[in-house]
């Protein structure tokens, strides 16, 4: 019996066991230690698999145009291609920069799907070709991914109004201007190729007030479009814009100054506030008690409420603590100018901040809204205290930084709350402390919120800093606004989506609930290819954003992105897009110093380097010269790495303040592409030289368009006065032996001696240089939407260090130069 | 038949074993109704956490019991779980409650894809566990 029963058991592991085996064989995916951030599948049969597809597809010959040009969509230009690939030798070519800032790689399409397409400025791919296999993809060792700035503002956008839209049976896609028409009746989808019928209504185009051109309608010629939302797709009536400011009183906020400067700004753009006659405001203030302020209509001055007991928040009055904007208007300014001389003499130095967050998230849960959070210092008092975890030995240190992640889930905790209620909570940090960041910018996270910091606020000793906030200030309470929003990112069938980079909840593998969403924020997706895409020549994707307006309308805005498919490794390599790489690789990057450690992070980064270009070098290039060989599109990418291993955010060996590393990793997640390339490799030019060829005439107003200049001291003079614009700071400086010419007649300074240690405005004088040179300031502040300082840097001023630590390729005390870093390059690529 | 405390702990074990493998159930389902949104990952993340530390301790319970019944062989193929349920706790995300689940992070494909075949291992672990059990319960009753 023993016998024959351990027979039985033992045959019976083995079986299971096998059978295990054989399971993870085919469906294990296996990290490769050397790509950190790749997967490869181990598949059975080296062919791709591929789905069946309709035959009609490829034979309908009398269709409309539109479909034809699908078909057509690789006609190419070979000149762009070629240029693409051109083999760059990295080491030999000093002069990589392009004269003008680089513009988004333009995909390999036909004419008219060209001018259809997106606007790259709100919907760029890494890799403007994509690979037809995953297998294709890894041979190329460049990550695939979308980065996304949806809610742009935008000049220009065509609103649908109709009764019924057009969406796909099975994908529910939004139809767009890359599906194709079959027959009159009849449309093709191009995400995932159900044919679906065109209904009646669709048939009747009221642009052109013509029947039976389907095609030619709004939302078939434009790839951004805004739908007005029918009931369908309410949960709830639209809700009304609510604001929620909660204030920290302590006798830091208040000796920093930060609060008359928000009284002050408030109440002048109280009007301009998005909303309607619907709109509710409220304030809460604390210190190591909450504060709540009655201020309904019917009363003559604001009722100041104290709650102090903090470990149990209750909210003391029903009503009238959220209020109408438009009835209690006249309170709501009489708070305002009253708040700050009702806290100046406040001796309270601690902070209840959770408590009030918990306060906040009381009142506003029954309608959702916008939290925006006002903190000076750590907060010290009831639930989610901290502790300061910041060794201030240790910010130089080269080994590992620590305390990158949050100490507490309290503040990650209540952001989901709040986001399932629809309330965004926004955070300006304004101390000049140690604040944990790491822990409190949980709240906006993943509230779908923004994070603006501002180091050392102080009305006396940085009133450059005080300037910028009430700037911005401006613009975030003004900016469009949407609430209790979901965006839904849909790619052509056998392409998914499996990470999300940005401020918001990831409800499920595809839907993303955005409590508010706001112009100014970006995300990025990272993509992975589980189908071969050998039958389609087009790849599709859609981002559809479901949201409240400011005006109780529920809209829906829905871009498409089209991109040609290739089968050849050197079409990845021709398409790609260097800016979109850095920026996705910068948040892989973040993700993986948060979730492992910082050096792990940066060898990562390197790695990416190491490995694309070996990979060019190993299957496309055949040139078997010395020296590091990089496709034209790529000729940038080393450099950018390396302006992203010396930044703020992932440096090592530069003294950084803990805050301020953590607030420049939030920037990278969640700011737009074009912010985030400035602040990575800003741009440096020569004013001194500037002419007027190639200036732009606008407005009666010459601009002038410098040259770009690469960031190094060699490209410094001491006869030149430059400028580098650095994203959200502008550095404007003057060599010593500058013509006094030029500083007369752009400072108003007589030498160069005599230019004030601090100045950060250019003084409007009527001289033909200061015009240009203000023109150009304008110019480039209008292309961004937060306000940008601007520094005049002497030879021996102090924001010197500033200015010089963004000089990228030249050698710092514990980083490369960028010839060293080739050099290093071409060294693990020989391994 | 000699009825020992080692027949006792097989017999235990038998029975614990059968909630493992309900456990283990349990988690293949819910991150199964994760994947295809069926399920809100907040929610989700809610029923899971309480279910984590009862599983490790219940698996620690029965390695304890194996070594006072000098069960050597059994207690060392429980080693290896044993490292492993310590190794995942200690690197778990930040939370205040017991568990190991992160709604904001769960659904990361990867993450998500982790979760998944860590379920079916552990079924298949627990299976075969169950089944060296009861051999070796009939074992220890047999052999006097």
């Amino acid at each position: 019996f023993h016998f024959y029963l351990s027979n039985f058991l033992f045959s019976y592991l083995y079986f299971s066991l096998s059978m295990t085996i054989e399971y993870f064989l085919h469906h294990w995916p296996i990290h490769l230690s050397s790509v950190p951030f790749y997967h490869v599948h181990l598949c059975s049969t080296p062919e791709p698999c591929g789905h069946d597809l309709p035959i009609s597809f490829y034979c309908v010959t009398n269709c409309l145009p539109f479909l034809s040009a699908a078909l057509g969509g690789l006609s190419g230009v070979p000149e762009l291609e070629v240029e693409a690939l051109r083999p760059v030798n990295l080491l030999q070519e000093r002069n990589l920069l392009p004269h003008r800032p680089l513009d988004a790689p333009e995909p390999n399409l036909s004419a008219d799907l060209k001018k259809a397409n997106c606007s790259p400025d709100t919907f760029r791919c890494t890799l403007t070709n994509i690979p037809q296999t995953q297998a294709l993809l890894n041979k190329a060792r460049l990550p695939l991914g979308l980065l996304l700035h949806p809610f742009r503002d935008l000049a220009q956008l065509p609103v649908i109004t109709s009764n019924t839209i057009v969406r796909c049976r099975s994908c529910r896609t939004y139809i767009n201007p890359f599906v194709s028409f079959l027959d009159q009746r009849r449309w093709k989808c191009n995400l995932c190729y159900r044919v679906n019928d065109v209904p009646d209504e669709f048939m009747y185009n009221p642009v052109t007030r013509s029947y039976g051109e389907p095609h030619k309608r709004p939302e078939v010629q434009n790839s951004t479009v805004e739908f007005i939302a029918s009931s369908d797709y309410m949960l709830r009536p639209p809700q009304p814009a609510v604001y929620l400011f909660v204030l920290d009183v302590s006798h830091n906020a208040v000796e920093g100054g930060y609060l008359n400067v928000f009284c002050h700004t408030l109440l002048e753009n109280l009007d301009k506030m998005p909303g309607d006659t619907r709109t509710r405001v409220g304030f809460i203030t604390f210190n190591s008690t909450i504060h709540f302020y009655n201020l309904h209509e019917s009363l003559s001055q604001p009722q100041m409420l104290v709650v102090s007991d903090i470990d149990d928040i209750f909210i003391p009055t029903h009503d009238s603590l959220l209020v109408n904007l438009k009835e209690s208007r006249a309170l709501v300014r009489v708070l305002l100018t009253s708040l700050h001389s009702m806290f100046s003499q406040t001796r309270e130095t601690h902070s209840a901040l959770g408590p009030a967050l918990q306060a906040a998230y009381k009142l506003m849960s029954s309608t959702g809204g916008r939290v925006s959070v006002f903190q000076t210092q750590l907060p010290t008092l009831g639930a989610g205290l901290l502790q300061s975890r910041e060794d201030p030995n240790q910010r130089s240190s080269t080994k590992g930084v620590q305390h990158l992640g949050p100490a507490t889930d309290f503040y990650k905790k209540l952001a989901l709350d709040c986001s399932g209620q629809q309330i965004g909570v926004d955070l300006f940090l304004l101390s000049s402390q140690y604040s944990d960041l790491a822990s409190i910018a949980c709240m906006s996270k993943y509230s779908a919120g923004s994070i603006f910091y501002y180091p050392s606020l102080h009305h006396v000793h940085n009133p450059a800093q005080l300037d910028k906030f009430q700037k911005d200030l401006e613009r975030y309470l003004t900016r469009k606004i949407g609430f209790e929003a979901v965006m839904r990112i849909r790619c052509t069938k056998g392409l998914s989506i499996h990470t999300f980079h940005g401020n918001f909840f990831v409800r499920s593998t595809d839907l993303l609930s955005l409590a508010n969403i706001n112009p100014d924020s970006g995300f990025a997706v990272q993509m992975s290819i589980e189908e071969s895409l050998a039958d389609t020549s087009l790849a599709c994707f859609q981002s559809a954003l479901l949201y409240t307006s400011s005006k109780g309308k529920r809209r829906i805005r829905v871009h498409t992105l089209c991109l040609p498919v290739v089968s050849q490794l050197s079409d990845v390599y021709a398409g790609a897009d260097v800016q979109a790489i850095t920026c996705l690789l910068a948040n892989m990057a973040i993700d993986r110093s948060i979730s492992s450690s910082l050096s792990d992070a940066r060898d990562a980064l390197v790695n990416a380097v190491v490995d694309s270009l070996s990979a060019y070098k190993n299957t496309v290039s055949n040139i078997q010269q010395s020296g590091l060989i990089a496709p034209a599109a790529l000729c940038l990418f080393p450099l950018y790495v390396l302006a992203l291993l010396k930044q703020k955010a992932l440096r090592t060996g530069t003294s950084t303040k803990l805050d301020e590393r953590v607030f420049a990793m939030c920037e990278f997640k969640s700011q737009p592409l074009q912010q985030i390339m400035r602040m990575v490799h800003p741009d440096l030019y020569r004013l001194d030289t500037m002419s007027d060829q190639g200036a732009l005439h606008l407005n009666d107003c010459i601009v002038p368009q410098p040259h770009l200049l690469h960031l190094t001291a060699e490209k410094l003079t001491r006869e030149g006065a430059f400028l580098m614009d650095c994203g959200n700071v502008f550095y404007l400086w003057i060599g010593k032996c500058c013509n006094d010419m030029f500083i007369r007649d752009v400072l108003g300074c007589p030498n160069h001696a005599s230019i004030p240690p601090i100045m950060t405005q250019i003084p409007e004088l009527e001289t033909p240089l200061s015009e240009r040179l203000r023109a150009l300031l304008a110019w480039l502040q209008d292309s961004r939407t937060f306000s940008s300082t601007l520094h005049v840097v002497k030879d021996d001023a102090t924001a010197k260090t500033s200015f010089f630590q963004h000089l990228v390729e030249d050698r710092s005390e514990s980083a490369f130069s960028y010839y060293e870093f080739l050099l290093h390059i071409q060294q693990q690529m020989s391994k | 038949m000699a009825f020992t405390f080692a027949a006792f702990c097989y017999m235990l074990a038998l029975l614990l074993t059968a909630a493992l493998i309900f456990f283990a159930i349990w988690h293949i389902i819910a991150f199964d109704e994760l994947k295809t949104d069926y399920k809100n990952p907040i929610d989700q993340c809610n029923t899971l956490n309480p279910l984590v530390l009862p599983e490790y301790l219940i698996h620690v319970f029965f390695c304890v019991m194996f070594l006072c019944a000098a069960e050597w062989l059994t207690l060392g193929l429980n080693m290896p779980l044993l490292a492993y349920h310590v190794w995942r706790y200690t690197s778990r995300p930040v939370m205040s409650g017991p568990g190991l689940y992160d709604p904001t992070t769960i659904m990361n494909a990867d993450v998500l894809a982790y979760c998944q075949k860590e379920g079916w291992c552990k079924l298949a672990f627990y299976l075969l566990s169950f089944f060296y059990y009861l051999y070796g319960m009939i074992y220890v009753l047999v052999s006097s």
